[in-house]
């Protein structure tokens, strides 16, 4: 298959490890990704949290860029994709919103395109039997919790995510690769987002509570599919709390044996290699 | 002239605030409840109460991080994580500004880097953050580590129509 890609800023920056390893995955599981033209920043919570015309608008201004190649939209960052459901909610519910909008971008939104988040393209379109299949070394002896977090999932009505409350695809899709997933009632907790920066006390806090969790249920590790996630679990829990976190995507480049797939785990903050190493992972 | 309940339920156009019963789900499956000085709930009765300037001043509508559990789990459908950024707006173009200051100031400085460059460069906006929050100190050591990985890139990729981005800041400005 082939959809339009929204790698976002983070995917360029603190979170490129997601970056990566998405776009190796998706070679390898026949996905083709054709960038979106001359993207510009969703607005993120600093646009909705201020000026919601800003955070319309924005988004508004790259979904008419993908509607230009008329497929499928995939949007990693949790974060990105949220903004982009939520414009799309508030432009087909609101027709005086919509024309106001296009006044503002110069542009006609048609809302003809799908805005997906990679979970669910690999869940539902790739399927877990095709992903199994390509599995040449199972994460055998990982144990991860899956976290999804909030952005991927809330308000239901607009981010039309499976399950909500208890989502289940992240989890599926680490069993099918040979992980040894445990589960918790933590998935859909919030870890403090974009706070962490301006009120890192409190983040602190709700990480370790996430990580005292996890580690509870049992597990080693922590599976992500959001870089605000990713960033504050990575490296905000205090020292003693700390499990190795991971894309998703990382972890499912290192069972398919990809070239390259060790290479995103050097960069993480908190290191992984030594929790791989000691499982014959690496 | 419209009272501060029917501003703010104009502005969040969705299911009126006052279908609110106080079941507190809201603010029971809130991570920043214990954090804030009311809870989310009592935020609707003050507005109810016409209470402005302490809803508008208060820490908790900075607080909020916008996590939408409330809302995914509000038996009457009140958008209280819209309410929040409605909240946040009318504390912003009123003057009041915002109780939580550096909040407000990491804002500014993230939507500053995305007005010059189409897009955040990381480096660049903690810069502006720390010049306008005097906060020069916390997380030096870890922007060290993380220039070391390679997380902070100094130079990245542009937008290049810039005029397109910079227009929608312009025609969306609201004071």
């Amino acid at each position: 298959m082939k959809v339009s890609y929204y790698p976002g800023c983070s995917l360029h920056a603190t979170g490129k490890e997601y970056d990566q390893s998405m776009k190796a995955i998706s070679r390898a599981l026949d996905i083709e990704l054709k960038e979106v033209d001359d993207w510009s920043c969703c607005g993120a919570s600093s646009a909705h949290s201020t000026n919601f015309d800003l955070s319309i608008a924005l988004s508004a201004r790259n979904l008419v860029a993908a509607e230009k190649e008329a497929m499928d939209l995939m949007v990693p960052c949790a974060a990105c994709f949220n903004r982009f459901k939520t414009a799309e909610h508030h432009l087909k519910a609101d027709k005086e919103l919509k024309s106001k909008i296009e006044g503002i971008i110069g542009a006609k939104y048609q809302g003809g395109i799908t805005i997906r988040n990679p979970i669910d393209i690999i869940y539902n379109d790739v399927g877990l039997e095709t992903l199994a299949a390509k599995i040449v070394k199972p994460l055998t002896g990982l144990k991860p919790v899956s976290y999804y977090g909030c952005l991927l999932l809330r308000p239901p009505e607009v981010c039309q995510f499976e399950n909500y409350e208890n989502p289940f695809m992240l989890d599926r899709i680490m069993g099918s690769i040979g992980a040894d997933v445990k589960n918790w009632s933590y998935k859909t907790d919030c870890c403090g987002g974009s706070l962490a920066i301006s009120k890192t006390a409190i983040v602190v806090e709700l990480c370790d509570k996430l990580m005292s969790a996890a580690r509870e249920a049992g597990a080693n590790c922590v599976v992500t599919a959001c870089p605000l996630c990713m960033a504050n679990l990575d490296m905000r829990p205090s020292s003693d709390m700390k499990l190795p976190v991971f894309y998703f995507s990382e972890l499912i480049s290192l069972a398919m044996g990809l070239s390259g797939a060790q290479e995103t785990f050097k960069s993480h903050i908190f290191d992984p290699q030594p929790l791989l190493r000691q499982l014959n992972l690496i | 002239m419209e009272n501060f309940l029917e501003d703010v339920n104009k502005k969040i156009n969705g299911v009126p605030i006052q279908r609110c019963y106080h079941c507190r789900k809201c603010t029971a499956g809130c991570p920043m409840a214990s954090y804030m000085e009311h809870n989310p709930n009592k935020v609707i009765k003050m507005i109810q109460n016409g209470k402005r300037d302490e809803v508008l001043n208060s820490s908790t509508i900075w607080l909020c991080l916008s996590c939408e559990t409330c809302i995914t789990r509000c038996p009457n459908e009140v958008d209280i994580a819209r309410m929040m950024d409605v909240l946040r707006q009318m504390a912003i173009e009123s003057g009041v500004g915002a109780r939580e200051k550096n909040i407000l100031t990491f804002h500014e400085a993230f939507l500053s880097g995305m007005k010059s460059g189409g897009r955040i460069n990381e480096p660049i906006m903690m810069v502006k953050y720390k010049l306008k929050s005097g906060d020069y100190l916390a997380d030096a050591m870890l922007g060290l580590d993380m220039f070391k990985k390679g997380k902070l890139a100094l130079l990245s990729p542009r937008t290049k129509d810039m005029k397109s981005v910079r227009n929608i800041f312009e025609k969306t400005k609201t004071r």
